[in-house]
């Protein structure tokens, strides 16, 4: 036996940690009070916390629910023996005004079309999100969602979503034909320009040919009359459902070897990434009118949707392009060395994995985006933030400012934090173990 | 370098080299820029031939066996797989894929996919067998790569071994003529090796033709018919295994024999 010899003969058994290290006391000494400056920041800390619900609470706890302007709110809390500036909170302009907030002036009687198509969007949404959790069927809920939503909200005959809808019938026919007798570019190319002709050319007179026959109308209702979380949803909505799809093929073709699409990629990514949101609104608001023809009506919302989707799109290449750069290059060859071609490799096999990487970046562009669409206030359309500055300048609320953009401040809120969660249940969800 | 790769007997009654052509390379050059990696190469391989090509790193061995699927492309001369030649025609180019299966250094494999979708995918996609055919195809070959146990799990959860197996039952689902191994085991430790290449012996000796590009000259000794040496773009020797390590010619042989075995 040499000096460094060593052999065990009895084998040791589990012990329980020490009890220092687990339940409530290992906790607290582990997160909080693991040394001596961290346990003074966690006091600091929590004096903090305290100091500020201590100024807030009793601010927010205030019986003024009921009251019809801001003065009154004054009387009752003087009625309270409550003085001063921040004596307490006015929350009469919230339920004087939070109709208006939500709806803007969208006339009372149909408030049933924006709550129904909303709830509508959560029935199309379900299959997307929950693939898994949703009944196949569902599906059809997503495909009509794009036709049904406008037509609630907007009004008018019913022809006008089903002759739009009947433009895909058109270009999936021509396609069908086409790619039969020449191929499958030709058929795209085909199925596109005979889609673009029904809609410019031919949709507008069958609609109105069929409404002429049988009119099935709604009432219309213009886009001014829009406002308030409605308008922001609906441009929100919209946009971050076509800024994904855009992103994508932009990214694409900004990886792509062929010069031109790439060219215009990038110099269409770098244009919109290099202006302002500002700048693109105003475009669509005044300066698109002076290259349309005279006499065309283009919805001004329609524009702004274009404009945000546009502005969003460019961010969003950006962000997958970050996901196809971190995909090894071994995925291209596993992929390009089973035969599978350039379309079947980048959905079955590069965009998955690409998208699931840009779930963090996509998730804020959608949220950055749902925010953004308080700018349409400089161009007049009435948002929520618009509104509370029209609220603020009647006379009952003059003065008021806390508490309506609070009460804005939590609806946005609701919608982007759920979009973060989902973000995080999604990652979580596609995890697969390390590659 | 282990001697021997396998402790068993290898079957030889299927491992026979018919006299039809599967590949032919002829005066092929390659460049990455300026650089010519490639050059002159000429080379036939008959179906059932067993092909290790070795040679020290940047001789350009493993860009030759990419240029067979076009994974890189050809300057010069032309490859002809199975009768097609490679062109830059997209619809030849996938025909040829479809027909010869790959096997990668770092498996390629899809980590979001499960090892069963792995390999019904490209069955499903490239020639459109019905689903459940496509999944008795994949258990069959997962079975004889003695994975079938994982089926349902995702790439991640195995080990680099198994991954290599999947691999190769995935290339095997398309039912290729031919098999291309871009240093299969390079990548694995020592005991996962054993279990890669007693996967490739098994298909060796159901009459596989395949191509090798690895270091194991164990494998070489037993199963290959010829093993082709190649440096600076070139192939300098080849010969029958007993040959070529018993008896090398050029003095480039020797000396990378020299010290592949000589430790």
């Amino acid at each position: 036996m040499n000096e460094v010899s060593f052999v065990r003969t009895e084998m040791l058994e589990q012990e329980a940690p020490p009890a220092s290290t687990v339940g409530v006391i290992g906790w607290l000494r582990a997160n909080l009070f693991s040394n001596a400056l961290n346990s003074v920041l966690t006091i600091i800390a929590l004096f903090s916390v305290f100091s500020l619900l201590y100024g807030f609470l009793p601010w927010a706890y205030s019986p003024t629910w009921a009251a019809a302007s801001l003065s009154e709110c004054r009387d009752i809390l003087h009625s309270l023996g409550r003085e001063g500036h921040f004596s307490g909170a006015c929350w009469g302009v919230v339920r004087d005004r939070w109709v208006q907030l939500l709806f803007g002036f969208y006339p009372s009687e149909h408030y049933w079309r924006p709550v129904l198509a909303f709830f509508l969007t959560f029935a199309a949404l379900a299959p997307v999100l929950f693939a898994e959790k949703t009944p196949a069927k569902m599906i059809w809920v997503s495909v009509l969602y794009p036709f049904v939503m406008p037509w609630l909200l907007w009004g008018g005959t019913v022809w006008t979503p089903v002759v739009a809808l009947l433009g895909f019938v058109v270009g999936i026919y021509v396609y069908r034909t086409v790619t039969a007798a020449m191929g499958s570019l030709f058929g795209l190319i085909a199925a596109v320009v005979a889609a673009a002709i029904w809609w410019l050319f031919i949709a507008s007179s069958v609609s109105s040919g069929l409404a002429g026959i049988l009119e099935l109308a709604m009432e219309p209702v213009s886009s001014r009359q829009f406002g308030g979380l409605m308008l922001s949803l609906t441009i929100g909505i919209v946009a971050i459902g076509f800024s994904l799809p855009l992103g994508i093929v932009l990214a694409l073709g900004r990886q792509s070897d062929l010069l031109i699409v790439k060219a215009l990629c990038v110099g269409f990514i770098e244009f919109i990434r290099g202006v302002p949101l500002i700048t693109l609104l105003f475009v669509a608001s005044t300066l698109l009118n002076i290259f349309m023809p005279p006499g065309t009506n283009f919805d001004i919302i329609m524009r702004v949707i274009i404009m945000a989707t546009l502005f969003s799109s460019a961010y969003m290449a950006e962000v997958i392009r970050g996901g196809l750069a971190a995909l090894p290059k071994g995925q291209y060859e596993g992929g390009d060395s089973l035969g599978l071609n350039y379309w079947q490799a980048q959905r079955l096999i590069i965009m998955p994995q690409a998208l699931k990487i840009s779930i963090p970046g996509i998730v804020s562009n959608f949220i950055g985006l749902f925010k953004d669409t308080t700018l349409v206030s400089v161009i007049g359309l009435l948002d929520p933030l618009g509104l509370s500055t029209a609220i603020r300048a009647n006379a009952e609320w003059n003065g008021v400012v806390w508490e309506l953009y609070g009460f804005i401040a939590l609806l946005f809120f609701v919608f982007c934090f759920s979009m973060a969660r989902y973000s995080m249940y999604l990652e979580r969800k596609l995890q697969t173990g390390h590659k | 370098m282990s001697e021997l790769s396998t402790s068993r007997e290898i079957d030889r009654s299927k491992m026979q080299v018919s006299d039809k052509v599967a590949i032919q390379i002829n005066a092929m050059n390659k460049w990455y820029g300026a650089f010519h990696v490639l050059r002159d190469i000429n080379l036939t391989v008959n179906e059932g031939e067993r092909i290790v090509i070795a040679g020290p790193s940047g001789s350009g061995k493993s860009t030759l066996i990419r240029c067979i699927n076009r994974l890189e492309e050809h300057q010069k001369g032309d490859i002809i797989v199975d009768g097609i030649e490679l062109t830059s025609d997209l619809k030849n180019i996938d025909k040829i894929r479809s027909e010869v299966g790959m096997c990668f250094q770092h498996f390629n494999l899809f980590p979001h996919l499960t090892i069963l979708e792995n390999c019904t995918l490209a069955p499903i996609w490239v020639r459109k067998t019905p689903r459940k055919e496509a999944i008795e195809t994949a258990m069959h070959f997962l079975e004889k790569v003695k994975i079938p146990e994982q089926a349902n799990k995702y790439p991640g959860q195995l080990s680099g071994g198994q991954q290599q197996r999947v691999a190769i039952a995935r290339s095997l689902c398309m039912k290729p003529r031919i098999m291309l191994f871009d240093e299969p085991t390079s990548a694995l430790d020592p005991e996962m090796i054993k279990e890669v290449l007693d996967t490739m012996i098994e298909l060796a000796e159901e009459g596989m033709t395949m191509l090798c590009v690895t270091h194991e000259m164990g494998f070489a000794r037993q199963v290959a018919n010829r093993v082709i040496f190649m440096d600076q773009g070139q192939i300098v020797e080849q010969n029958e295994p007993e040959e070529f390590f018993n008896n090398p010619q050029s003095e480039r042989t020797k000396l990378f024999l020299s010290q592949i075995l000589g430790h």
